[in-house]
């Protein structure tokens, strides 16, 4: 009698396993039918931008007090991917939407993605602050990362971790929704694939966490997510025997550092009503101020609306 | 004089019309309560088949590469490759590790619960083990994230925190508090005659659960570590944020590893719907759901078998 109560248990738990999973499957798959309300600004997207955007959203309230902003983050590709749908009404991007996803957003929704460059960020290769290193050319970052690269000890480049914490490269990336980790397959390894085994992220804080908590790590992370004291930028030189640059705003703005980005934000369609104002508010010397207090590069004088 | 009773149909209170339907439709939507799991499965089943079904005749697509490579870059521009196998060894891994850990803990947890401790204690116990099945699984993960990782990596030396051990442990403290309960009312099932009989004969305590209880309720239990594993397989949210997430097929239980289901969860939301992507990841659902199948399947057969003997 018992027995049979309890494996019947088993079975239907057995069954709601399976329920569960792929009710996770089916809610993501389907689309989101959320549309703008008046108020409300529905903002998605880059891990990367997602301290900015948020300090903007609470900012703004100040500004005009009836307009509510939900950001969230995710990543760059979950953000184009939402916008793509229509479900968000701006999404945050530190990469270039690519001309399918144009396309395909053109098809559900019958808009024209447009690009606004908001600001710029150097993306920071992070050492724990115990690693005595201090400058690395890109071509050893790609050794680290790429599949096939010859760089797995630290010893490979001459480094001696102090402290006996070992020597195998413990290599942080990010997981692949992220614009970073786009951007950096892009111009650090030269569109070719990462070494399996490097430690996925989620977000940008959690690589620098996790470099700040492994003496023998190595990540890479947008230049706000700096804690010194923890982590350690280092300077970086397009080609052995330039000059290792130093990742701060001076460089990045006269591109001498050699992996900075633009950052970016796409509407559907030209920005109207609220949204105009508040893209308009983000590229103003107020909202650049922000942008420039969260770490990342403002816009040159030029380049801001007034 | 012949007794109307056994003709007579009009004697015999006829009911009202509506008790009669009333009750028909009551009976049809019991019926229909006791199929809507098997409708809700197979329905489930149907779809996530249908999202991942045009990909498995596309030519990209290799059913040997996809179950038998540890090379997973679903998003590479020059050589896109599907494998799985780095995603299965890291699942087993976990999962195995997390269940090795649990089972004495909550066996032992059940036999103290169901014989040696008092009813005071007993009551105050039971209470708390199901708090602990209550904690929901992203809390889990946070605490796997922030301090048993640490810990770990304090204890072991282990490079980074989050690693195997780590989502094990995190998962192990999952999997107790159903183990245990289930596992405790297993023994609760063996008839109080069985323990008297046992008594009478001269046998210890410790005896009665070695020699009686454990062998009576074996069915039970059995149920309750299966149950365990599934729960282990099938957690998504804390081996998301416990393991690493490092695609990677591990040599030790200190390295980062990803699991099936935190490699849905991290990558379901960017894959533009209906790609080839998307389908693989819904392809990788439909692994998940016959691993389950089959651990659930085994699991009958064996309690069946152990049931004949």
């Amino acid at each position: 009698m018992t027995t049979t109560t309890i494996s019947n248990i088993r079975i239907l738990s057995g069954a709601a396993n399976c329920l569960i999973a792929s009710l996770l499957l089916a809610g993501c798959g389907g689309k989101g039918g959320g549309t703008a309300r008046k108020t409300t600004i529905q903002v998605k997207g880059s891990d990367t931008m997602v301290n900015v955007a948020q300090a903007w959203a609470e900012e703004y309230k100040k500004v005009s007090p009836g307009v509510a902003i939900e950001v969230s983050g995710g990543g760059s590709g979950v953000g184009i991917a939402a916008l793509t749908k229509g479900t968000i009404d701006i999404a945050t991007s530190s990469r270039n939407m690519k001309p399918e996803e144009i396309e395909t957003a053109k098809k559900n929704t019958g808009k024209e993605p447009k690009e606004f460059i908001i600001g710029y960020d150097a993306l920071g290769i992070y050492v724990h602050k115990d690693n005595p290193l201090t400058e690395i050319t890109a071509e050893q970052i790609a050794q680290i990362y790429m599949e096939g690269g010859k760089v797995t000890k630290w010893s490979d480049i001459g480094v001696t971790i102090p402290g006996g914490a070992g020597d195998e490269i413990v290599r942080v990336s990010r997981q692949s929704s992220s614009g970073t980790y786009e951007f950096f397959r892009e111009h650090i390894l030269n569109k070719k694939d990462f070494k399996l085994g490097s430690r996925d992220m989620n977000g940008s804080k959690e690589v620098v966490d996790l470099v700040a908590s492994t003496p023998t790590a190595i990540g890479y992370s947008g230049m706000g997510y700096n804690e010194p004291g923890k982590v350690k930028m280092l300077k970086v030189a397009s080609k052995p025997g330039q000059p290792a640059v130093e990742p701060s705003v001076a460089n990045t703005l006269d591109k001498s550092y050699p992996i900075a980005r633009s950052l970016q934000v796409y509407s559907l369609g030209e920005p109207t009503g609220e949204l105009k104002k508040y893209l308009e508010w983000s590229m103003s010397d107020a909202g650049q101020k922000i942008l420039e207090a969260c770490g990342y590069v403002p816009l040159p004088a030029a380049a801001r609306t007034k | 004089m012949a007794l109307p009773s056994l003709t007579g149909k009009s004697l015999r209170p006829a009911r009202p019309l509506w008790a009669v339907c009333g009750e028909k439709m009551l009976e049809l939507l019991i019926r229909f309560c006791g199929v809507s799991a098997i409708i809700f499965v197979l329905a489930i089943f149907f779809f996530v088949f249908k999202e991942a079904a045009p990909v498995l005749w596309s030519k990209n697509f290799n059913l040997t590469q996809f179950l038998c490579s540890p090379e997973w870059y679903p998003t590479s521009v020059s050589n896109v490759r599907y494998g799985v196998l780095a995603l299965i060894v890291g699942t087993a891994c976990v999962s195995g590790l997390a269940v090795f850990l649990a089972v004495p803990f909550s066996l032992g947890a059940a036999v103290f619960i169901s014989e040696f401790c008092g009813p005071k204690l007993k009551e105050v116990l039971k209470i708390v083990i199901e708090l602990l099945a209550a904690i929901p699984s992203v809390v889990w993960g946070f605490i796997g994230l922030t301090v048993t990782s640490k810990i770990v990596q304090q204890m072991t030396g282990a490079p980074v925190g989050v690693n195997i051990l780590n989502g094990g442990i995190i998962l192990a403290l999952m999997c107790v508090p159903i183990i245990a309960s289930i596992s405790e009312d297993a023994l609760k099932a063996v008839p109080d005659t069985y323990r008297e009989a046992a008594l009478a004969l001269g046998a210890t305590r410790w005896q009665i659960v070695y020699r009686v209880l454990l062998p009576a309720a074996k069915n039970g239990l059995l149920a309750a570590v299966l149950l365990g594993v599934g729960r282990a397989v099938g957690e998504t949210m804390a081996v998301l944020m416990a393991t690493g997430h490092a695609v990677n097929i591990p040599h030790g239980i200190l390295d980062s590893v990803r699991t099936l289901t935190a490699n849905i969860a991290a990558e379901l939301g960017e894959a533009p719907a209906q790609s080839e992507h998307y389908r693989i990841l819904f392809l990788t659902g439909i692994l998940l759901f016959f691993i389950t199948f089959v651990i659930n399947v085994t699991a009958d057969f064996v309690v069946r078998g152990i049931r004949q003997k």
